[in-house]
């Protein structure tokens, strides 16, 4: 059996064992037990992955699977990890876990909210493993169905109405997704051979450009709307604020993910002539994003607001750095997502907390909560200062991967760009600064928040294993690094042999 | 090649103690956790004066001229071919001078801060804190690139703003800390920045190679790239924005009055002995690039220091927070520091400023710890900050008073004190170099005299204050560090610091220029003589002389309204006319015209859904209609 097949079976088997359970407690045990294993997996599979490595195996993929399961349109189920996709698939299952752990206490139709969120996270293994990409697309639909559901019936505040402009959005993208898979399908093939989804396969091929210029940007808005590109970035503050925490954390923390991983595979990887001509367009519109999202969050009054709005802003860093096409960019807009996924898995698990306490997510209605609550306090605190780039925390080494990267571009247009997204580093602490004062610091504004309590062991849990790795990354990430590294070196030469870098000035 | 590489645990001890007095503290009793960070930076402290001995004597470095080694390095992230981020640690004249100086103030403040904090919540909070910006600032000054020294830039900037912020129950506390982070972070975009164009035209950040006179940096083709300056130039400039933020310099200093807010040792180590001179260190590092690669980057430095050091010296004429004349007199003292880099050249006797500066930061950092010391001692007797409450406090406080008098003389520069030495050599490298500086920097030096000794008469001379407790001294935990310090302010001008720390490593002959140095302590003397008749009683010379320079004593007391400026700008532009617009644009516009979308398919299909109606009679009606019409239109319209 193949080890990636059990990213796909484990939380299969966890939904199986889950129907099984009659009361909560037992729901709740099992799927961490399930989702405990996965983590297991995946702390193996990059065992695996670099020992293979090591032997000397330079194969693009490794832990490669193919078979045909739909023959008439040539569609398969074709698996394996390159380390991209290997980081990938280790950022989910944290958060997963993480997730997990954050919503321990839910108690409204306890069987099926497990259910759909480990469906939910299957759909993103599923996707992050495929090589096949009618298959990949498929489980990215998987991925985004349950999502309606958990905020739907989950959710809080105008929930119906966030979890329909959520769906309706993504859909949207997804119907634009669908157009360019379509067109790379019937296009990519040369004249006289099968028609073929395989990524792999594609890539040595080459799609014309009159059609690369059409298809470009459909796939990258497709996917971009998931990664919150400006101006398809709305969904998220709506979406995330209505969301119950476990679904906040996943979907900032990793479904917002597949929006980079897929504009990387797909669009760039797929159609680099097409995207060398149009990089400029979108690395505005990112650039946009990046500055734009920062100063939307400064004056925010929400938590969730706040950090969906610094979601906002910090993908946006990443489909930026991508579109710069140069390996110590898309190193850090790799390990950006990595990071940017573990940290705001954690600042949405702390709002989670916190607002379960408190029933308020207005910064204004608190303040003073470090004394009543230092572990949840100072944990917030440490998360803050991940995301506003501390040295020895991951958010650093992203963004100075992706600053340096990016200001590498031999183009003076690319550069100055890179100045203007640098700026945000300083808009950054000033949000960050300002609900960590207000919330966290001073004097205790509200008499009923002296008697609450600080976290229990399951919150703890789920935070430090989020915390943890963020502090890994960011003391010793040259392995990471590496991994991903030794990936993009083919993968970027391909992008670059195509076409010379567009010189806009 | 002298083995250097035990120098690496100096910075780890702290580290080590920060993870386990942060980890464990709350379980220790307060004073363990206290006297295990103390113990802790003694044994770095010892480290760094081994260092030292060996490296400036009993190694034989001399001979060659002190070069720069590297004992230790591993790389940390690969970024591109050319490009990885390392750590390490160099050593080098100015590195093991900066040893001594954070390790020595560090664990004066250490074991003056046993005494201070006893009974304080949080106590093993603030020696986790003091272990962490140890650490920090010890990994910066050790940096063997500059990227490390970015790195730990950062990590100094975050213990400062932890510490400052320390009674974080104190809103005013939250305020200052959040200042203090947000400007120096403001300020260290430009050092990225810098960083970013530096490494993109030289592919390196190794300071040696870029300090190297044939390295890529120096040799880098000059011309102008944008407006008027080189490439260098402009990399430069933005990197010493980063060292102006850190060090306080106009107009960049305004988070340092606010982060007295912190506990006043805290404002001791930081915010005058160490992490504010990074900015100092910063550029002396860079040293031979800016000298010879970009003079005029050099000069805005130089200007940025003597306009900074005369701004702040006439601020601190009229604040009465003694703490906030501390600071803008550390603010004042760094101008010096900055102006003498600004007014050197490299090498040999060239290179006077550079060995002036390093030499004044190094006094500096004896007399100036000691008066933040000796104020701490002062605010613990009387629990005040403010002059007005103090007075005749000599005959409470002998020890205290005795060793802020010695900081005082030391800081106006009277001879033999350590300040006179090393002010004085900066006055002889700005009167080579640039008169106009020159003679701001004499200005300054009355100022300075005068205002040091309006704050020492003011606390133990002037008024016969009642106190509702009798104030007495410290205990010896604290009192013993301001002997100590007291000890170096006098001694320390002895050092032979031009056969030591010069720009290139060999020493050159360095004398006393009588010329210069004799009107510069008349004029120390003339402002002491004028705190002394003004001061030493209570008099009502000072509120006339405030009346005589009427509007400008204003503008200095309110400190040139920059806070104001500074408030308007971000209150009024960045909140007001950026931020919210971007809210509001971003729910109404962007967002709107989403909800558009959706509310036009709402109503069309509103409007179409009538045809759906199930009742057979309409469906009839519609299909006899429809097909009437189509065979009109067949029969006649084709």
């Amino acid at each position: 059996m193949n080890i990636l097949s059990l990213f796909i079976l484990i939380p299969l088997l966890t939904i199986i064992a889950i129907l099984f359970t009659s009361n909560m407690k037992q729901t709740r045990v099992v799927s961490a037990i399930g989702m405990g294993i996965q983590l297991i997996l995946a702390g193996l599979l990059v065992f695996l992955y670099l020992t293979e490595r090591n032997t000397g195996n330079t194969a693009a993929m490794l832990f490669y699977y193919d078979a045909v399961w739909f023959p008439t349109l040539n569609i398969h189920y074709t698996i394996g990890v390159d380390g991209i996709s290997v980081a990938m698939i280790a950022l989910t299952s944290l958060v997963v876990f993480a997730g997990i752990f954050a919503s321990w206490m839910v108690d409204y139709l306890y069987r099926e909210f497990f259910i759909s969120l480990i469906l939910l996270a299957s759909g993103v293994f599923g996707f992050f493993i495929s090589l096949d990409i009618f298959t990949m697309f498929l489980f990215y639909e998987l991925a985004v169905i349950p999502m309606y559901l958990l905020i739907g019936l989950w959710g809080s505040g105008p929930k119906e109405y966030s979890a329909m402009k959520l769906t309706l959005m993504l859909m949207a993208g997804s119907a634009l997704l669908f157009v360019a898979i379509l067109g790379i399908y019937f296009y990519s093939a040369p004249a006289g051979s099968q028609l073929t989804f395989n990524l792999l396969e594609i890539a040595k091929n080459h799609i014309p450009i009159e059609m690369q210029r059409f298809l470009f940007p459909f796939a990258f808005i497709g996917f971009g709307v998931l990664g919150a590109l400006f101006p398809f970035h709305t969904w998220s503050p709506d979406g995330h604020a209505s969301a119950p925490t476990a679904v906040s954390m996943l979907h900032a923390g990793v479904l917002m993910k597949l929006g980079g991983y897929g504009v990387f595979r797909i669009a760039i990887y797929l159609m680099p002539e097409a995207a060398h001509e149009q990089a400029w367009i979108f690395l505005i519109l990112t650039g946009i994003s990046v500055v734009y999202g920062a100063f939307g969050a400064v004056v925010q009054k929400d938590l969730k607001y706040i950090n969906a709005y610094s979601s906002v802003s910090h993908c946006g860093l990443v489909l930026f750095a991508i579109l710069m096409m140069n390996q110590t960019a898309l190193n850090g807009a790799v390990i950006q997502m990595i990071s940017h996924g573990l940290m705001t898995a954690l600042f949405f698990a702390l709002i989670g907390m916190i607002y379960g306490r408190t029933h308020t997510r207005l910064i204004n209605e608190m303040g003073g909560l470090m004394k009543v609550m230092p572990f949840l306090g100072v944990v917030y605190v440490i998360a803050g200062l991940a995301s506003l780039g501390l040295p020895g925390l991951s958010g650093f080494v992203a963004e100075m991967t992706i600053f340096i990267g990016s200001f590498q571009h031999t183009d003076t247009f690319h550069r100055v760009l890179t100045i203007v997204a640098t700026s945000s580093i300083v808009i950054t602490a000033v949000y960050i600064l300002r609900v960590v004062g207000t919330l966290l610091l001073g004097p205790i504004k509200n008499d009923h928040f002296l008697h609450l309590t600080d976290a229990l062991w399951y919150e703890k849990l789920s935070t430090l294993t989020l915390l943890l790795s963020i502090a890994a990354i960011g003391m010793a990430p040259l392995w990471l690094s590496d991994m991903i590294n030794f990936s993009l070196g083919p993968i970027v030469e391909k992008i670059n042999s195509v076409a010379t870098v567009a010189h806009l000035f | 090649m002298v083995d250097y590489t035990y120098t690496i645990l100096i910075p780890l001890i702290p580290f080590v103690l920060f993870i386990l007095i942060g980890l464990t503290g709350h379980k220790m009793k307060p004073i363990v956790s206290g006297l295990i960070g103390t113990a802790g930076l003694g044994i770095a402290a010892i480290l760094s004066y081994i260092t030292a001995i060996r490296y400036f004597w009993t190694d034989h470095l001399a001979e060659t001229g002190y070069k720069s080694i590297k004992a230790f390095e591993i790389t940390w992230l690969h970024l591109t071919d050319k490009l990885t981020i390392n750590l390490g640690s160099l050593i080098d004249p100015i590195s093991v001078m900066m040893l001594i100086v954070i390790t020595t103030v560090s664990l004066m403040v250490h074991i003056y801060s046993i005494g201070y904090m006893k009974g304080e919540r949080g106590y093993h909070r603030f020696f986790a804190f003091l272990s962490l910006f140890s650490f920090s600032m010890l990994g910066l000054v050790m940096a063997t690139n500059i990227f490390q020294m970015y790195i730990f830039w950062e990590l100094v900037g975050v213990s400062s703003f932890l510490l400052i912020g320390f009674y974080y129950e104190k809103p005013s506390a939250v305020a200052a800390s959040k200042k203090a982070f947000i400007v120096t972070r403001f300020a260290d975009l430009g050092f990225l920045i810098g960083i970013l164009i530096l490494s993109f035209n030289t592919g390196t950040f190794d300071f040696q190679l870029l300090t190297s006179p044939t390295g890529p940096a120096i040799t880098m083709p000059g011309g102008a790239a944008f407006m008027g300056l080189s490439v260098l130039t402009w990399s430069l400039i933005f990197i010493f924005m980063g060292g102006a933020g850190k060090s306080a310099m106009f107009p960049l200093h305004i988070w340092l009055p606010d982060a007295m807010e912190g506990p006043t040792p805290v404002s001791a180590l930081i915010h005058a002995a160490t992490m504010v001179v990074a900015g100092v260190y910063l550029v002396a590092r860079l040293f031979p690039v800016y000298a010879l690669g970009a003079p005029d980057a050099l000069t805005v430095v130089g200007w940025v220091g003597g306009i900074s050091s005369l701004f702040a010296a006439i601020i601190a004429c009229t604040q009465t927070d003694i703490k906030r004349v501390l600071a803008y007199s550390t603010m004042s003292q760094i101008g010096y520091m900055m102006l003498a880099l600004g007014v050197s050249g490299y090498g040999g006797e060239n290179g006077l400023g550079f060995m002036a500066s390093n030499f004044h930061l190094f006094t500096h950092a004896m007399f100036k710890a000691l008066l933040f010391l000796g104020a701490g001692a002062v605010i613990h007797a009387v629990h005040s900050n403010d002059m007005k409450d103090m007075g005749g406090l000599r005959k409470y406080l002998p020890i205290t008073h005795i060793t802020f008098l010695i900081a005082c003389i030391t800081i106006a520069g009277i001879p033999p004190l350590a300040g006179f030495w090393s002010k004085d050599e900066i006055m002889v490298a700005a009167w080579h170099h640039n008169k106009i500086l020159f003679s701001i920097e004499y200005l300054v030096a009355g100022l300075t005299a005068f205002y040091m000794f309006r704050l020492y008469y003011s606390i133990f001379w002037s008024k016969e204050t009642h106190y509702h407790h009798t104030p007495h001294e410290a205990p010896y935990v604290m009192t013993i560090p301001l002997m100590i310090l007291a000890f170096g302010s006098i001694f320390a001008g002895f050092l032979p610091f031009h056969a030591l720390v010069t720009s290139d490593g060999l020493p050159f002959e360095s004398h006393l220029d009588w010329s210069i140095a004799i009107p510069s302590v008349l004029i120390a003397l003339l402002g002491i003589i004028s705190a002394t008749v003004m001061y030493r009683k209570t008099s009502a010379i000072p509120d006339k002389l405030a009346g005589f320079f009427g509007q400008t004593y204003k503008w200095a007391f309110h400190k040139f309204y920059i806070d104001e400026v500074y408030l308007f700008v971000t209150k009024k532009i960045i909140f007001r006319y950026i931020s919210a617009p971007v809210a509001w644009f971003d729910r109404h516009i962007v967002d709107g015209f989403m909800n558009l979308v959706a509310r036009v398919v709402e109503n069309t299909s509103k409007l179409i859904k009538g045809f759906q109606s199930g009742r057979l009679q309409q469906y009839g009606y519609v299909f006899v209609t429809g097909a009437i019409a189509l065979v009109l239109i067949f029969v006649y319209l084709w």
